[in-house]
């Protein structure tokens, strides 16, 4: 491994004097090399490691990849149901709230597409025996909290105050799903190390937490 | 940085594409699935055959492909709601070449010095996307079919695993966090900074204070270990056929660490791990508190703000609503104690409830509803806090709490009360917080899009993601006035309102703040209600194509020098040079303070010494502000420079003190102006060398 990871710096340092020069000016620190270490456990000793030293990450599990790959799913029923309420009601709070949610899930869509293409896996899961969208027409274990078709339909044929029930209540529904794949993936041994999912799965639990209270306070309103 | 990838309210999305795009992916995809599928069975990272080349996309699903790939584009920002103004794209900084190490650079009023890449041990691998080892790494990390993704992206990858974080100062050490360690250098010539030691321990976001021989660091992430390990903990294995649902590894680890951990720093070579205090949610930030009453002990308050670990793992963790289980990890901050002499000793010893509602006793009394506009009253409740500013001088703090501003009474720091609260309808997430100096002001900063997003392109208000300047009275916030960086950002420039120090520039109110790739901008608030720009740093984007995260985390004056933690190219250091508004003596007067210690959540009051090169800065702004007529003040700095060159000898000393009191003073000089003059007054009074 140390091998491959010694060439650090050849792009970098050649392209920028500014670079270099600071690299080989002797610092303050009476010329001496800086050092490498690693602390204990408190109490234990600090090891010094080589000079050549390199950064290594966290593993990455194949639930954190499940994960994002079923959320990407998740964040698009989200979407579709917002994309209703334009024909489907005048609420002025059941709209502005849907914008927010559409535009955040579809921001968090493109994220998690992000995060899934820059390691080189595919952004949705299709795999027999896992979740998924139905390809062969049935479904198989929905996730949590997901819109049935029925309810789906209902919500299509619904109007007005009528619809911003549904739509909240499902949106409830919806979140909570959220909520639950987070805590599952927190509960699965060793994923969520990758910093980017860990920063990303805390914001849905917060994001979607602070949802769900005001969504619960509107439905409360609207009887 | 929050903990966070809070999304923007303004990206638009074309509601209703996305599921069909999606599933018309996973159709194409499904056969490069299946391979990949294959690898993902194993843990990971683990070394990957080579993949199979994804299938030939057919002619239908080729524009999908495209668009999978424009993944990586940024989004153009939505046009600007009714009403709100944004940045400037004619401001030199907005249009500047990109480059991770030799993009464009634009100043005004700051000289940059010095600058030091990140640490090799801090880097992945090579920065250039041509080297070869690049991918054989990415092969290693399981990331199998590099030929498909953007070159810049290749170099991007998990960035935020190294990204460089808070700063903390004493004497002449520079302590930078990072989330996988901290890195000591050496600052005795700020020109000539060098690294003297990288400690490599992971678990984000590595905010640091340091206190004599101690060395606080805020770990929340789950693969932070006891022992400082970076390999995490090892997945679960694949399950057999048909025990999917078993599950056969324990998730609680009793080597986890999350919270703060405790470094004896007596060898600044070889920091030892002392102490290590867990919390439930871990530690985002924290605050060193130092009682004035209490020379035995130093007190760290807790901010977390992720979710709450298992029971099993530590005892007395459990989440929810505070009505459902009165005793929720969710809506406190934590308090440790640390016995100074005995450090292994430090341990929680309360956990304050700051958002209790006094009248009900509902732990969740907040909620970040905005007075501003009765109507968009949002019951959301708040449960955490993000940072928290202390000063102790005047016994208050300041709390960034996710959905409000709060005001804390400390003179009891083990149990703080809530004073005030405030929410805002343009604020986001409540971030951070600085007093001025004399406690009448406090600006808070509003982390919109969590420092992952391009939040100052000119489309984006100005009032979103911007500071907050609120008057403080009577222990009461009122709004003011809010800054952001006049200069529009690119859109794959990360930038929102970040961390920032003040400029001990006598007689003003400015700070210097950091706009992570919007760069540094300082600002003057000291008219509470027009805030300005008084001088500015700024890079171009990392990369042209796509958002690479990157840019200034903190931006702190410490003793006479500007440094900036970039998240990803590493350290800047900085000299303020003048300008029509900043002179040489107020810069001057500035580097008279001199502190042995730098935390800047833990604020204390800055002193000027009654040297003439002060009386000079307070000169040079009744000059600016024409609070006295041109003539006095030119006859008073002729008597200072007289006085500068007689080594203050008695007789130039009596006549500067008859000078000031012959001076007339007018009835409308602005409050500010009377200030410098009596501060003037009294520096004549007894000038020390």
């Amino acid at each position: 491994m140390g091998c491959v990871l010694l060439s650090a710096c050849v792009g970098a340092c050649l392209c920028s004097p500014q670079v270099r020069a600071q690299e080989s000016g002797a610092g303050s620190s009476v010329g001496m090399p800086p050092v490498v270490v690693q602390p204990g456990a408190p109490g234990e000793p600090t090891r010094t490691l080589p000079a050549n030293t390199r950064a290594t990450l966290p593993p990455l599990a194949a639930a954190d990849i499940s994960f994002m790959q079923g959320m990407i799913m998740h964040h698009s029923q989200a979407v579709e149901m917002t994309a209703l309420i334009e024909s489907h009601t005048g609420n002025k709070h059941v709209r502005m709230l849907g914008a927010k949610i559409s535009s955040s899930q579809g921001d968090e869509i493109r994220m998690m597409r992000r995060w899934l293409a820059a390691r080189g896996k595919a952004t949705s899961m299709s795999m027999p025996g896992m979740p998924d969208m139905g390809l062969e027409g049935k479904t198989m274990a929905p996730m949590p909290g997901m819109l049935t078709p029925e309810q789906m339909t209902a919500l299509r044929a619904a109007e007005g105050p009528e619809f911003d029930r549904l739509f909240l209540m499902g949106m409830i529904q919806h979140h909570g799903g959220a909520l639950v794949m987070v805590k599952d993936l927190f509960d699965t041994a060793g994923a969520a190390q990758d910093a980017e999912i860990f920063d990303f799965v805390t914001e849905v639990d917060n994001g979607q937490r602070a949802e769900i209270k005001i969504m619960q306070k509107m439905l409360e309103e609207t009887h | 940085m929050k903990a966070a990838m809070k999304t923007a309210l303004n990206t638009a999305l074309k509601a209703g594409t996305t599921v069909p795009l999606a599933m018309l992916i996973a159709m194409v995809m499904l056969a490069g699935v299946k391979a990949l599928h294959a690898q993902e069975q194993k843990a990971e990272p683990a070394p990957s055959a080579q993949a199979p080349a994804a299938q030939t996309p057919t002619a239908p699903a080729k524009k999908d492909d495209e668009d999978e790939m424009d993944a990586f584009a940024p989004k153009p920002a939505p046009p600007l709601p009714a009403g709100m103004t944004g940045s400037d794209p004619n401001d030199p900084r907005a249009k500047l070449k990109p480059g991770m190490y030799d993009a464009g650079e634009a100043a005004m009023g700051i000289k940059h010095v010095a600058f030091l890449k990140k640490p090799d041990a801090f880097q992945l691998n090579a920065t250039s996307p041509d080297d070869p080892a690049v991918k054989k790494t990415l092969g290693m990390l399981g990331m199998s079919d590099t030929s498909k993704m953007a070159k810049p992206m290749q170099m991007v990858i998990a960035q935020l695993a190294f990204a460089n974080s808070d700063f903390a100062f004493q004497g002449n050490h520079l302590f930078q966090g990072n989330f996988y360690g901290f890195n000591i250098y050496d600052i005795a010539n700020p020109a000539k900074t060098a690294l003297l030691t990288s400690v490599v321990c992971a678990g984000g976001q590595g905010d640091l204070s340091v206190y004599k021989n101690l060395l606080f660091m805020s770990v929340e992430m789950t693969n932070g270990r006891l022992d400082c390990g970076v390999q995490g903990f090892p997945p679960e294995p694949p399950p057999e056929p048909g025990h999917e649902k078993e599950r056969r590894m324990p998730v609680a680890q009793k080597d986890r660490f999350r919270g703060v951990r405790i470094f004896d720093i007596s060898d600044i070579k070889n920091p030892k791990q002392v102490a290590a205090v867990q919390t439930c949610r871990g530690s985002h930030t924290h605050t060193l508190v130092v009682d004035p009453n209490d020379k035995d002990n130093v007190y760290i308050y807790v901010s977390g703000t992720s979710s709450v670990r298992r029971e099993e793992e530590l005892a007395g963790c459990t989440g929810g609503a505070p009505d459902k289980n009165p005793n929720t990890a969710l809506f406190r901050i934590e308090v440790i104690k640390v016995p100074v002499g005995s450090p292994q000793d430090a341990k929680v010893v309360s956990s304050p409830r700051v958002f209790i509602d006094p009248r009900t006793g509902a732990l969740n009394g907040l909620n970040n509803g905005g007075s501003h506009d009765k109507g968009a009253e949002k019951p959301a409740d708040t449960n955490q806090c993000h940072d928290i500013t202390v000063y102790s001088a005047i016994g208050l703090a300041a709390g960034a709490c996710s959905g409000n501003g709060i005001l804390l009474d400390i003179r009891d720091p083990v149990n703080p009360k809530r004073v005030d609260a405030v929410n805002d309808p343009n604020y986001s997430y409540w971030h951070s917080a600085s007093f001025s100096n004399d406690g009448s002001k406090v600006v808070y900063t509003d982390e919109w899009g969590g420092g992952l997003g391009a939040r100052c392109r000119a489309n984006d208000p100005n009032k979103w993601g911007a500071d907050a300047i609120f008057n403080l009275k009577d222990n009461k916030l009122s709004l003011a006035s809010y800054y952001k960086l006049p200069a529009a950002q690119g859109d794959t420039e990360n930038c929102v309102a970040h961390n920032g120090s003040l400029i001990p520039v006598p007689g003003r109110d400015i700070e210097v703040q950091a706009w992570y790739q919007g760069g540094i901008s300082i600002m003057d608030f000291t008219d509470a209600s027009h805030p300005m720009e008084i001088a500015y740093f700024d890079r171009g984007p990392i990369d042209p194509k796509m958002l690479v995260l990157g840019g200034d985390w903190s931006a702190y004056w410490y003793n006479g020098s500007i440094y900036g933690s970039e998240i990803a190219r590493g350290l800047d250091v900085f000299q303020l040079t003048p300008t029509k508004f900043l002179t040489q003596n107020e810069i001057d007067a500035a580097k008279t303070v001199k502190v042995a210690e730098l935390n800047v959540q833990n604020q204390q009051k800055i002193e000027w010494p009654s040297q003439l090169v002060v009386a000079k800065a307070y000169l040079d702004q009744l000059a600016r502000s024409q609070a006295l007529p041109a003539k006095q003040i030119a006859d008073l700095q002729k008597a200072i420079k007289s006085a500068e060159k007689s080594h203050l000898s008695a007789k130039n000393v009596a006549k500067l003190q008859t000078m000031m009191s012959g001076l007339e003073v007018g009835s409308a000089m602005a409050p500010a102006d009377a200030t410098r003059l009596s501060a003037l007054e009294e520096i004549l009074k007894h000038p020390v060398a």
